[in-house]
């Protein structure tokens, strides 16, 4: 079971001070909280992806390129990287790169985006949104697959004798999990190809997240890639922590009533009630969490929201810290009554023991081994272009 | 059994709207013989439905009130008129329904106002609301003005309103589905698409 925490990277005015941190402030902010997240011995840290204000959460690759560097273990995720607007082949390469850089340390989970603008800002149309996340996912499956694509589709240019550079690292693509709220064409989609399947969790309630699970656990096992219980999925989970509940409630009320998503409408305790967002002790923390399985079944990968709303760095990297103390008792938990059969969530190393070991991916610009097609033999591609190697 | 669900979106209490309310209620109520009727009170969901405009889900009241409205085989709604429209505590709640909740239900469409010089807004708000939720509007609207509430002729216009209303429940409940409906989400969970054809609309439209 893995534990990790993930950012939409707001820039958010804090509502007790009347304080906006600059995009700066907040951008190495995210990087000293996902640094603490490793200290604290979490496992996963993802970062959203949003292009406008009141956002940093843009070029995500660079940011967790970044942290990369500054870290040792912890896997570098997205939450989510933008399916529908994104050329999958700019996904291919910048995700490949990152796996290379971070020696494997890298998975990605798709989403649609909800910012309406972005599409026709990224040359896109909305009401193609599933179509999109559809189709662009099938060429990115292929991309890391394939040494040479030749693809044709509705949505992007057609590639002849393509080949997407770094190949994955090791031969093996990242991990990839399919994000979604309430469409179950995402669920089906993550089921068909054998991926992960993530709920966002919060901000819902536990309905939309049980029936979206229980359809991609069905249609896992209906796909052939395991069992019912065997399908791998993630959940994300908000808190706000003190050693007393009624401190956490007083100190965290401020930011809830006001925050972007949810404020100004229903109260705290109906919120907290309706979804799965903790305002309260450790205890209270440890244990709502540890409730989550009562829906979902036994589950691969647990993820928390704890900088947003406004909250000044400081008390996000307490609530970090609190966390920490926790952790080992959220372990303990996840893995009481866990049945054997129930995977953990597949990494770079458990995808390359299960391929049989780590080859040489590169291009050397020979026959593809699986297509015998070379990049120069393909038709229409330019030889002044290609060739070269 | 039929289900007839009547939502009302008065303010006071008494309300002249549930007042007409209760009214096309009993005489359609009549004309069915066998129905069973679920009233929903607005503004007893005021919160709940501004709550779903910030939030994206509904509190315990508003899901059960909008499960009523999905499985209805009928429906009689009723508004107050706010500047010269449906009141916006109306127009909340089903701004917030399932698209398609409403596909190809019967609809009795009822109004009420001050004076009657609002009397149009029966055709010109309502009408056209009801028929982009592909909803079956009955013929004949009911809008009361005030001074409606004392001589005799609103009571012609119930009698006929609730006897189309009914006249339509009957059919739907007989036929099952006249219509086709569009494909809900709830659908798509009972019987998901696979994802071969899911591939192949993307690809080539659909």
């Amino acid at each position: 079971m893995q534990f990790g925490i993930f950012t939409v990277g707001d820039v958010t005015t804090d509502p007790t001070t009347g304080r906006t941190p600059t995009e700066h402030e907040r951008i190495k902010a995210t990087v000293e909280i996902a640094k603490l997240a490793e200290d604290i011995g979490l496992d996963v840290f993802a970062t959203g992806e949003h292009h406008n204000p009141p956002f940093i959460a843009s070029a995500p690759t660079t940011t967790l390129a970044y942290i990369g560097a500054q870290t040792k273990r912890i896997i570098l995720s997205t939450a989510t990287t933008l399916i529908t607007t994104t050329d999958p082949v700019l996904i291919a390469e910048n995700y490949a790169k990152l796996q290379h850089l971070t020696d494997g340390r890298v998975d990605l989970m798709m989403g649609r985006g909800n910012t309406g603008p972005v599409y026709p800002w990224f040359g896109k149309d909305i009401r193609q949104g599933i179509n999109l996340a559809v189709e662009n996912y099938a060429l990115l499956h292929r991309l890391w697959r394939e040494d040479v694509v030749n693809w044709e589709g509705r949505f992007r240019t057609a590639l002849q004798g393509f080949t997407s550079t770094p190949r994955p690292l090791d031969g093996v693509p990242p991990f990839v999990w399919h994000g979604s709220i309430r469409s179950p064409e995402i669920a089906e989609q993550a089921a068909y190809y054998g991926d992960g399947f993530f709920h966002n969790h919060i901000f819902w309630p536990a309905g939309h997240t049980q029936q979206m699970v229980d359809l991609y656990r069905r249609r896992y096992e209906h796909y052939g890639h395991g069992a019912y219980d065997e399908a791998i999925v993630g959940l994300g989970g908000q808190f706000f922590m003190r050693k007393s509940s009624q401190d956490a409630v007083n100190e965290f009320r401020p930011y809830f009533d006001n925050a972007p998503v949810y404020g100004h409408g229903p109260s705290m305790e109906d919120f907290t009630e309706a979804t799965p967002l903790t305002v309260g002790s450790p205890q209270q923390v440890l244990e709502r969490t540890l409730g989550f399985r009562d829906y979902v079944g036994h589950y691969q990968r647990q993820m928390f929201l704890v900088d947003h709303a406004g909250l000044p760095l400081k008390t996000v990297l307490e609530q970090l810290d609190l966390l920490g103390e926790i952790l080992p008792d959220l372990r303990k938990g996840m893995a009481e009554g866990r049945p054997a059969n129930v995977p953990d969530a597949p990494t770079h190393a458990s995808l390359v023991a299960a391929a049989g070991g780590p080859k040489d991916s590169t291009v050397y610009a020979e026959a593809d081994s699986a297509t015998g097609h070379r990049a120069e033999d393909a038709d229409g591609v330019d030889e002044g272009i290609e060739g070269t190697a | 059994m039929t289900r007839l669900v009547v939502v009302s979106a008065g303010l006071s209490n008494p309300s002249s709207t549930t007042l007409l309310a209760q009214r096309l209620t009993a005489a359609t109520v009549e004309a069915l013989e066998e129905v069973e009727v679920t009233h929903v009170e607005l503004r007893d969901l005021a919160h709940q439905l501004t709550d779903q405009l910030l939030t994206g889900f509904p509190g315990p009241e508003l899901a059960a009130a909008q499960a009523a409205v999905a499985e209805a085989d009928g429906l009689i709604v009723v508004t107050p008129i706010f500047s010269a429209s449906y009141s916006g505590l109306f127009k909340t709640f089903f701004d917030v329904l399932e698209t398609g909740a409403l596909d190809g239900k019967p609809v009795l469409v009822a109004a009420t106002a001050g004076t009657a010089r609002h009397s149009l807004v029966i055709e010109h708000a309502l009408r056209p609301l009801f028929a982009y939720l592909h909803a079956v509007v009955v013929p004949t609207g009911v809008f009361a003005a005030t001074d409606d509430f004392a001589g005799t002729d609103l009571d012609s216009r119930i009698g006929r309103a609730a006897g189309e209303l009914a006249a339509l429940m009957g059919k739907v409940s007989r036929v099952d589905t006249v219509v086709t409906k569009r494909r809900t989400v709830e659908d798509e969970f009972a019987a998901v698409t696979p994802f071969e054809e899911l591939l192949r609309q993307a690809s080539h439209g659909g």
